[in-house]
């Protein structure tokens, strides 16, 4: 069991990742943006390419973390933008078709076959309480703390991180005092993508590259967005290691196979207990 | 039968199958705004449940209680609806893209266990030898167009069922509701459940989408209900053809249909040009992706520059 955690905890630094950006354009643009587990896969695959050109680990995870920020704001230019007036399900539509060309550019390019970062088998190391972990996963672990911590700093010190933040609380409110609608959805693109991208190449690492990754996990982002409360990045952290820790531990007991099943099954139950989530504001409702 | 007829009768009868697809999509989303992304799995449920009811006995999967053809589709549309009932249920009083998250979990979910659970269908390897309708006539060379004609009845049923609803009272309210709820719950209309109602009939013609399905491949395996690529593309159709409008809907599924059919000819060819294995063997492999990209661009320049699809809804009131 404690081995589980662990693993859930992994699987859950993962998550979070994915879900702090799914969660700020929920809350900011207000459309659940279907093409976000697409981009962590591009990343994924982007740092693939940069250790291909014999690139430093670390230096090719900031580089795809740049460039899928940039991505993902080009998504927003040529598409979304557009649309921002429309119905937030005609945004929702348009992102499918947007992740659908995402995974299949990445398919294009990278061929359909699972790949691997690196060919080495590590070592696992043993720790107290029969726990075995491999130091790709103590660097997973550690990276996502240090990003975490990261963007709390950003959204609680700079003055954008406030800005997103009151946007994502009430759009019209935050136009109204005078800050620059266009300019903080621009921002929240590039740090949702990046973090999107590092959440990607993590899974990678743990797991494998194929270009139907992002779809793997799809379903416990979104899970992880709903149960943490929509708009909320503090809940998407709290729901991304419920959700990863649920699906870990949901092995010991069912087939792994359904994990994505499992996280889907708590979504559910969110939405029949508590629909807007643990730190989310309640939902009128017609 | 020339080869040219008995392709264009296959293009046909797959297009209408989509056509049923997209007809009751049109009820769910083009006349009462409620955004389904589980399509693949309502399509998934009904193709396995006449599968199950109709074959022979097999050790390979469950059922296998030789019942009649038409029985079989029956419980398809009847299980597919059951379904869109339970998932209703949680979601249909939420914010709408609650429900799009929910169905699109359902359709993997339903996969994942046809995929997994290899008592019940046979997992990966699929079921095969499901029974065609009137198999005695299946080995004649008119029996496509037999098919055919079975499918374009079932659709005009299909068309007159809906466009009869919509003209009603009944129809009206969904309309109300797809354009604002809160006026429709205030004018005291039990808004919960129209789009109860509106989700299950929708999705039972899903269901019998996929029977027909069924019988007419005779196989099926969950590969096929992939959930986003496959509703992908009946939102395709429905957004070319113009949502909101039931004659749209028929020609967005042909259209998108024969585009997606013409792009695997024309990846063919090019494969056959080269007598090299090696670069027909790429272009093999670049054929699948190439075929969605083409099709997601196309649905974003939609989107974009002709929201109401080729024929949108007639704006009368």
């Amino acid at each position: 069991m404690p081995q589980l955690i662990i693993n859930g905890i992994i699987m859950g630094s993962i998550i979070v990742l994915g879900s702090i950006g799914l969660t700020l354009t929920y809350g900011i643009l207000n459309f659940a943006n279907f093409a976000h587990g697409d981009i962590m896969a591009a990343g994924a695959y982007l740092c693939l390419f940069f250790l291909g050109l014999n690139v430093p680990f670390v230096v090719a995870v900031i580089l795809s973390m740049c460039i899928t920020a940039g991505l993902g704001i080009l998504i927003d230019w040529c598409i979304y933008r557009k649309l921002r007036e429309k119905t937030s399900v005609v945004l929702l539509i348009a992102s499918i078709g947007a992740a659908l060309f995402l995974r299949n550019v990445v398919q294009l390019i990278f061929g359909p076959q699972l790949v691997y970062y690196s060919s080495e088998i590590q070592m696992a190391k043993k720790l107290p309480f029969g726990i075995r972990i491999k130091p790709d996963e103590i660097f997973i672990i550690a990276a996502s703390f240090l990003l975490i911590i990261a963007v709390h700093l950003f959204l609680k010190r700079s003055r954008i991180g406030k800005a997103m933040r009151a946007l994502s609380d009430n759009m019209q409110l935050a136009g109204v005092i005078g800050i620059e609608t266009e300019k903080i959805i621009f921002w929240t693109w590039g740090l949702g993508c990046a973090l999107a991208a590092a959440g990607g190449i993590f899974l990678g690492l743990e797991v494998q590259l194929r270009p139907m990754m992002g779809w793997d996990v799809l379903l416990p982002i979104f899970a992880a967005v709903i149960l943490g409360g929509i708009g909320s990045p503090y809940g998407a952290m709290a729901g991304g290691m419920i959700i990863g820790i649920s699906q870990e531990v949901s092995t010991a007991f069912i087939n792994p196979a359904y994990k994505s099943v499992v996280s889907f099954m708590i979504l559910i139950l969110v939405l029949l207990i508590k629909p807007s989530g643990i730190f989310g504001k309640k939902e009128r409702l017609a | 039968m020339s080869g040219i007829l008995s392709y264009l009768i296959t293009l046909g009868i797959m297009a209408g199958i989509f056509a049923i697809l997209t007809l009751g999509l049109n009820l769910q989303w083009g006349f009462t705004g409620l955004f389904n992304v589980g399509i693949a799995g309502f399509f998934a449920i009904g193709a396995y449940a006449t599968a199950f009811l109709t074959k022979g006995p097999s050790p390979e999967h469950l059922g296998g209680l030789g019942m009649p053809i038409f029985f079989g589709l029956l419980i398809s549309a009847v299980v597919s609806g059951l379904i869109a009932f339970l998932i209703g249920l949680p979601t249909l009083k939420l914010k709408e893209d609650y429900l799009a998250i929910a169905t699109l979990g359902i359709a993997e979910s339903i996969r994942l266990i046809f995929t997994n659970e290899a008592w019940l269908g046979n997992g990966n390897r699929g079921i095969k030898d499901i029974p065609k309708p009137w198999a005695e006539l299946s080995a004649a060379p008119y029996y496509n167009l037999l098919f055919l004609l079975i499918i374009f009845i079932i659709i005009v049923f299909i068309y007159f069922f809906i466009e009869k609803s919509i003209h009603s009272p009944w129809g009206r309210v969904l309309k109300a509701i797809r354009e604002d709820e809160l006026v429709t719950a205030s004018v005291g209309k039990n808004v919960f459940r129209y789009k109860l109602e509106s989700l299950v009939i929708g999705s039972m013609f899903m269901g019998l989408a996929g029977g027909l399905y069924s019988h007419y491949i005779s196989f099926i395996s969950p590969d096929v209900f992939h959930p986003m690529q496959f509703t992908f593309l009946v939102w395709v159709m429905l957004i070319l053809g113009g949502s909101g409008n039931n004659l749209g809907a028929i020609a967005g599924a042909f259209l998108v249909w024969a585009i997606w059919s013409g792009s695997e000819f024309l990846t063919d060819l090019l494969a056959r040009i080269s007598t090299d294995p090696k670069v027909s063997g790429m272009i093999t492999n670049i054929q699948s992706p190439l075929r969605i990209i083409l099709i997601s661009v196309i649905l974003e320049l939609v989107l974009l520059y002709r929201p109401d699809g080729i024929f949108g809804e007639k704006k009368i009131l």
